[in-house]
């Protein structure tokens, strides 16, 4: 129906088997779409700045963001994404082992989009991803993409 | 493992015709669902402060908004309530028949938790409702109400 670009999620997520996980689970999908994966908070700040290695990294139409990460943990990339002008438009779903409600009332007030808790067995982590596609991707209308060449005017702030 | 308390739903809404539809929908759930309705902005924000009328109003989970109600607009309302510190936290879902890209830009950007195009079609209507629900009602993890 819409346009035939595969929509791009950004994973933020050091754990190697749900990063596999959500992978199968997308494939299995009808919809197209391309997810990128960084392991810690910096990477994920220099990934949507575009900086460094991520120069040419296209901007998610979603990010699916993990609380405890190395070196810069969820908390802070939520709040850093979510000040700056350009990025708090795009949609984070943290998705946490964390049920704890510091960590949900936290997260909300940070301006998560939502917040889910990881279940524990693969089946219900496949669904949970499942859910996740078909929710944001069907029903949601998410962000308008930027135009034609937007992403590469992005001021150098480094 | 759920919660047994209903979850109280803030509809905030000018079309009666939707209002029946969400409250129909809602209703055939299997989830338990308190849906108040308010019909204009200054109503909503007056329910969410608790002010005037609303003395006795129950904080609600979750606020299904629409973005061209009378009084004060849908907008409007968004910035106001992302910027308060108590109601902010709250997950508001933006349903309009709204599907220009400058709306749905701005109410991201003014702290909107999703934003969902109402369809026409009863049908596809109560579909959506349907999805809004099983997503938010029992995948995610809705923040521990406010007093």
């Amino acid at each position: 129906m819409e346009n035939m670009a595969p929509l791009e999620i950004l994973m933020v997520e050091d754990d190697p088997a749900d990063v596999e996980l959500t992978e199968e689970a997308l494939q299995d999908s009808k919809l197209l779409t391309r997810l990128h994966v960084v392991e810690d908070g910096i990477e994920a700040m220099e990934y949507l700045l575009m900086k460094g290695k991520y120069a040419h990294a296209c901007r998610p139409d979603l990010i699916i963001l993990d609380l405890n990460l190395p070196r810069k943990n969820g908390r802070e990339v939520l709040q850093e994404l979510k000040r700056d002008k350009s990025l708090k438009s795009i949609p984070v779903v943290v998705l946490s082992t964390s049920n704890a409600e510091e960590d949900i009332l936290r997260s909300y007030n940070l301006g998560a989009n939502c917040f889910i808790t990881k279940p524990v067995g693969l089946e219900q982590f496949a669904k949970v991803v499942e859910s996740i596609d078909s929710f944001w991707f069907t029903v949601v209308k998410l962000p308008p993409r930027p135009k034609e060449g937007d992403h590469t005017t992005r001021p150098e702030d480094d | 493992m759920k919660t047994l308390r209903p979850i109280d739903v803030l509809l905030v809404e000018d079309d009666p015709g939707d209002v029946e539809l969400t409250r129909e929908t809602i209703e055939a759930s299997k989830i338990v669902v308190n849906l108040h309705v308010v019909e204009d902005g200054l109503q909503a924000l007056a329910y969410l402060r608790k002010q005037a009328n609303y003395a006795d109003a129950v904080t609600p989970d979750l606020i299904f908004l629409d973005l061209n109600i009378p009084g004060k607009d849908g907008r409007q309302v968004l910035e106001e309530l992302k910027h308060d510190e108590t109601l902010r936290t709250i997950p508001v879902v933006v349903l309009t028949t709204s599907d220009s890209d400058e709306d749905i830009m701005r109410s991201y950007s003014l702290g909107a938790n999703c934003y969902v195009t109402k369809p026409t079609g009863l049908d596809q209507f109560i579909k959506v409702v349907e999805s809004i629900e099983s997503f938010w009602f029992t995948l995610v993890k809705l923040p521990t109400r406010i007093p």
